[in-house]
């Protein structure tokens, strides 16, 4: 049988699992690079991956570059934890079908 | 209402819910199976985008050789006039100037170049509207360009020294393992490019008087052929 309850919630939005995907294979990424590999909006992608660091999947880093605020993101070993056995579970899942 | 159907948009341009966050349930497709065949196309597609950089474009190559292929073949022309093979003689055989023609015309051929390859490129990144100046990007200029800076020292060298009979295939060489290297961050055929480059510059080796030829072929017609197949499988 299917069973979808041992999909990770948090990854079922396609935003958290891109900004996952992208983290997972890349060190620190840009706000700016996020948002455009993403195609998204500022507000999307920043309440998404405020969803994400509040669960401590992805780390946060702000500081300024001369006058400019600079956000970039890093994934947490939990992150890249939960986002492997995601992918299990998926591949499972796709098996099953 | 945005009640968009997630499941059925294209794989390759990454649908993501626009709407309002938390994500409604409607946009969530009823059966299951096309959300995770959806979903691993969205984690693999994301992770290629984000490693690599595919904005260059086939037409770069094409342009690239085809500048390549007129200069090579003015120099040719210019051996010709001199009356001598290339590089069948010794260095000291030829004039100054005719050496330093030769040289400006290999610098001239190396910025159009680098110009309609870079220019093809931009264009590329703009239309898919992707940012062109990433880590990425960084991480590709410096596996190209570290490798191909030492080559370009080590052919000054071969010229300082006179050697000129090996300055083509060293260029074709240096320039084929540069590609290599660089592979690692943008499409796997460079590599093949760059493999098939240093080959043909390993023959050229061998069969110093036709150095301009193999020049004319790996920098040429290589590359032209490289841009029409990428330009092909990839439009």
């Amino acid at each position: 049988m299917i069973n979808i309850q041992s999909l990770n919630k948090e990854f079922e939005s396609r935003v958290r699992l891109g900004i996952m995907s992208i983290l997972i294979v890349r060190d620190w990424v840009e706000f700016k690079e996020l948002k455009s590999l993403l195609d998204i909006t500022d507000g999307n992608l920043a309440s998404h991956a405020g969803a994400l660091e509040k669960n401590g999947y992805i780390q946060v880093h702000k500081e300024f570059v001369g006058k400019k605020p600079r956000t970039t993101y890093q994934v947490t070993a939990l992150g890249k934890k939960a986002f492997t056995d995601h992918l299990s579970q998926l591949e499972k899942l796709m098996r099953q079908i | 209402m945005a009640a968009k159907q997630l499941g059925n948009e294209p794989n390759d341009k990454v649908s993501m819910n626009r709407g309002n966050y938390p994500e409604s349930p409607l946009d969530r497709p009823q059966s299951g199976q096309h959300k995770y065949e959806d979903d691993l196309s969205v984690i693999r597609s994301m992770m290629e985008r984000s490693s690599r950089f595919i904005s260059l474009s086939g037409l770069s190559g094409v342009a690239a050789g085809l500048i390549a292929l007129l200069g090579g073949g003015y120099a040719l022309y210019l051996v010709h006039r001199e009356g001598r093979g290339y590089l069948s003689h010794t260095a000291m055989a030829y004039t100054t100037g005719f050496f330093t023609q030769l040289f400006v015309l290999a610098i001239v051929i190396l910025v159009l170049a680098v110009a309609a390859a870079t220019y093809f490129t931009v264009r590329k990144s703009k239309k898919a509207k992707l940012q062109i100046w990433t880590t990425t990007t960084r991480q590709l200029l410096s596996s190209l360009l570290v490798p191909l800076f030492i080559g370009g020292v080590a052919c000054l060298a071969l010229l300082f020294h006179g050697q000129t009979q090996l300055m083509a295939p060293a260029t074709l060489i240096f320039y084929g393992l540069a590609l290599m290297s660089a592979s690692k961050y943008t499409f796997q055929e460079v590599y093949y490019l760059g493999l098939l480059e240093s080959i043909l510059g390993l023959i050229s080796c061998f069969l110093v008087g036709y150095g301009l030829i193999f020049w004319i072929i790996g920098f040429g017609l290589l590359h032209i052929t490289y841009g029409i197949l990428m330009q092909r499988k990839y439009r």
